[in-house]
């Protein structure tokens, strides 16, 4: 479902050249529930930007249920959810509702599905009491479910989420992860997840991917990564201090 | 994070002695607040100085048809021209420059509000820091971009004109503070932002000298408080006029914006610390 | 395209709708804004009966073509110049996750109906000045050609403008001396401008296919200048030309677009 094959990409920063991501290369299976992990700048965002098509490869190829993302940008879009737990893709103005009416029209959902796929996740993620309510004015979890609900309207085949419960209270995050469990058990959408909260991945992710420097470190099952360890912590602690120098 | 709107949390619990180094240091500060955007100002440059050419061609066009109108020539005209430019930054004269807007709708105002010093004049002298850091960076390239492509002026009394100019930024200021206080009671302020850029660009000679304007519109122009922003200090510019009676109809304008200002800020005062917003 | 632009802004209109007193009050100043520059005209032929040679009712029909398509421009794509605040808080990312033109979701954010307030204005003075200079139908059938080309031509300096702002990130206000400067240029007759200068906007920008080269043929009048009678009829291919480059240049951002932040 994602294939990225020795995908590069580097920034001119000041006449340096940076490899933000550096020879990458990994493969999601369709189904799969994937954990990315990796210390700051070491080049999630990035990755997860050439998936969507927000940035071009500079080097290698990177596939999204086999198509080019950077060229066919927008037949890519219809078959992937985004969603930036540090930003929201909702419309800051707008009520929630206006909100969802507009990715209906730039996703060109059939107004029947739209409306089916929009009850169930009103009432799953609870949304109904704040449809009204302007963006802006929502608090941090109302806004995350908001966000979840946009990016699930159009039925994606995959779903890549980058931090999505930074910053929730406790009640909030188990509420979303419970949700994304059953989205990816139930519909048999590919998630691949970023995040710094090591609870998400030891309740989600079978496979987990820890990358690094632009480089991969580590791509394997949880067991594996924790290798009869007890404490997830210790052993994501050790790789990114490993990787520091 | 931003740096707070006002320089107001550095007033001091002040000592009268400490007033002149107080609104001293809030000129400073509202000078390097704007250095810091120093691209946006010279984008801001760039633009006024297009449109001082644009205008200038109709002004040339009008003089040749009618040479010695309103009692200017051709290079006056020019000049006209290319120093209300220089104006538009300094004198903001298409509104805003002020972040009390802002601080009204935020309910920030009250902390200002609370404050020892007068609102009022600590925007005043932020505000001409401002205006002075941009009278450099968004006045100079239009009056050299203007000397260069059609010649222009030196100003007839270079003193006079300073004061003159002083004077108009701080009419401005006043008209400005006054829009700005609308926001407290009206929700969307843009429409007296709106009503505000018709009336100054109109009335103040921005757009054209308001010597040429016809018969009644001419006289009512040179009555109101925006002529003396922007035609009165051209007029000395160019010694079309007395010096001392230009000065004493800017002076009592000043006079009148400001005790409105006052007037305005007791209210606001009344308003959101008093009756708690 | 023409339909998810109208789907777009139909759902900003509505919106917008919710608060129907500014909503008419906007309307109505958007009108007297764009009045000041007729006044400006009307003062300037208060003290002189020809500019450069034209009367005012001429000056007036150049004013109100141009006008005409600048205020469609400005109510249908200007919000493109916002491009720079776009890249700077983010919202470009979402805008490239969804499966539709980076251009048009930049042109219909924040769709503002209330600004045909400035397209009825400029009909209004184009109308006043077709009737006072009684002109024959034989050559009125330009006007319409030119409103158009006049369109296609402001947005694609739009678009270019917008496409620079993927550059000069911190200084977007440059975009708007091509953008409202080339209203402002188009709104007097060529005729009193430097040689030099219409050129430019003759050959490197072609801005003289607004409103100039084609309004001399339908006043009838020869082109001060000197250029060939065949020049009226190229504002089509003008446009064509621009909008292609327009086009290009867009891409090219969108290409040199480096997403920052996290």
């Amino acid at each position: 479902m994602i294939e990225l094959d020795r995908a590069g990409r580097s920034f001119k920063v000041k006449r340096n050249v940076v490899h933000a991501v550096h020879d990458l290369s990994f493969t999601v299976a369709p189904g799969e529930f994937v954990g990315y992990l990796g210390p700051n700048g070491a080049g999630k965002s990035t990755t997860i930007k050439m998936l969507c098509g927000i940035l071009t490869p500079t080097s290698g190829t990177v596939r999204v249920a086999g198509l080019d993302p950077s060229r066919k940008r927008t037949v890519v879009a219809r078959r992937i959810g985004v969603v930036f737990g540090q930003r929201t893709t909702l419309w800051w103005d707008l009520p929630l509702k206006d909100s969802f009416e507009l990715i209906r029209l730039l996703y060109k959902v059939d107004r029947k599905d739209f409306r089916v796929r929009l009850d169930e996740l009103v009432e799953t993620l609870d949304l109904s009491t704040f449809m009204k309510t302007p963006v802006r004015q929502l608090s941090l979890g109302q806004r995350m479910r908001g966000d979840l609900t946009a990016a699930l309207l159009h039925a994606p085949e995959v779903l890549v989420l980058d931090e999505p419960t930074i910053g929730l209270d406790v009640v909030s995050k188990n509420s979303i992860r419970a949700f994304l469990q059953r989205v990816n058990a139930e519909r048999g959408t590919t998630v691949l997840l970023t995040t710094h909260d090591l609870g998400d991945i030891e309740r989600l992710c079978k496979r987990v991917m820890v990358i690094d420097h632009g480089r991969m470190q580590f791509d394997g099952t949880l067991d594996e990564l924790m290798a009869g360890e007890s404490s997830l912590e210790e052993v994501v602690t050790r790789l990114y201090t490993a990787g520091a120098q | 994070m931003r740096i707070p709107a006002h320089g107001l949390l550095s007033c001091p619990h002040s000592p009268e002695v400490h007033t002149i180094l107080l609104y001293a240091r809030l000129v400073r500060y509202g000078f390097r607040k704007h250095a810091t955007y120093v691209a946006a100002a010279l984008a801001g440059a760039f633009t006024n100085s297009v449109f001082g050419i644009l205008r200038a061609y109709v002004l040339i066009a009008l003089w040749q048809a009618r040479p010695g109108l309103a009692g200017y020539d051709v290079l006056d005209a020019v000049t006209f021209c290319f120093i209300t430019q220089a104006f538009i930054g300094p004198m903001q004269l298409f509104g805003g420059g002020l972040t009390i807007p802002e601080r009204i709708r935020s309910g920030d105002i009250a902390l200002d509000l609370v404050r020892p010093a007068s609102l009022q004049l600590c925007s005043l002298a932020e505000d001409l820091g401002r205006a002075g850091y941009l009278f450099v960076v968004r006045g100079l390239p239009p009056t050299i971009l203007g000397a260069l492509l059609f010649g222009i002026t030196a100003p007839d009394n270079p003193g006079a004109f300073l004061v003159s100019f002083t004077l108009g930024v701080v009419v401005s200021f006043g008209w400005r503070y006054l829009v700005a206080l609308s926001v407290c009671w009206l929700l969307d302020d843009r429409g007296t932002m709106a009503v505000s850029l018709v009336l100054t660009t109109f009335f103040s000679g921005m757009m054209l000298p308001l010597g040429i304007f016809p018969g009644f519109l001419g006289d009512l122009a040179a009555a109101l408080p925006w002529a003396a922003m922007v035609q009165i200090p051209m007029d000395v510019y160019l010694g079309k006029a007395d010096i001392w009676q230009a000065l004493g109809v800017q002076a009592l304008w000043v006079a009148v914006m400001l005790g409105l200002g006052a007037l305005g800020t007791r209210l606001i005062r009344h308003r959101v610390v008093i009756q708690g917003g | 395209m023409v339909r998810t632009y109208v789907l777009l802004a139909w759902t900003w209109t509505r919106a917008a709708a919710a608060y129907p007193v500014s909503f008419a009050i906007m309307t109505v100043l958007g009108f007297l804004v764009a009045g000041l520059d007729v006044a400006a005209i009307l003062v300037i032929f208060s003290n002189t009966t020809t500019l450069a040679g034209f009367t005012r009712d001429q000056v007036l029909f150049l004013y109100g073509t141009s006008n005409v398509a600048f205020a469609l421009c400005d109510m249908l794509v200007s919000n493109l110049d916002r491009i720079s605040l776009h890249v700077k808080s983010g919202t470009f990312d979402t805008m490239l996750i969804r499966p539709v033109s980076t251009w048009i979701q930049t042109a219909t954010d924040r769709f503002l109906i209330t600004r045909i307030g400035r397209v009825l204005q400029a009909l209004l003075v184009l109308g006043y000045a077709v009737t006072a200079l009684d002109l024959p139908w034989s050559r009125l059938w330009m006007v319409p050609v030119m409103i158009g080309c006049g369109f296609v031509i402001f947005s694609a300096l739009w678009t270019l403008a917008g496409a620079l702002q993927f550059v000069l990130t911190d200084a977007p206000e440059v975009s708007s001396a091509f953008t409202y400067g080339s209203g402002q240029l188009t709104q007097y007759p060529f005729a009193i401008y430097g040689r030099e200068v219409v050129r430019g906007v003759t050959y490197v920008l072609p801005l003289a296919f607004v409103n100039w080269q084609p309004g001399l043929y339908v006043l009838g009048l020869p082109d001060p200048f000197g250029t060939p009678e065949f020049m009226r009829f190229l504002g089509p291919v003008a446009a064509l030309v621009l909008a292609l480059l327009a086009g290009l240049a867009w891409r090219q951002g969108i290409r040199r677009y480096r997403s920052t932040g996290s």
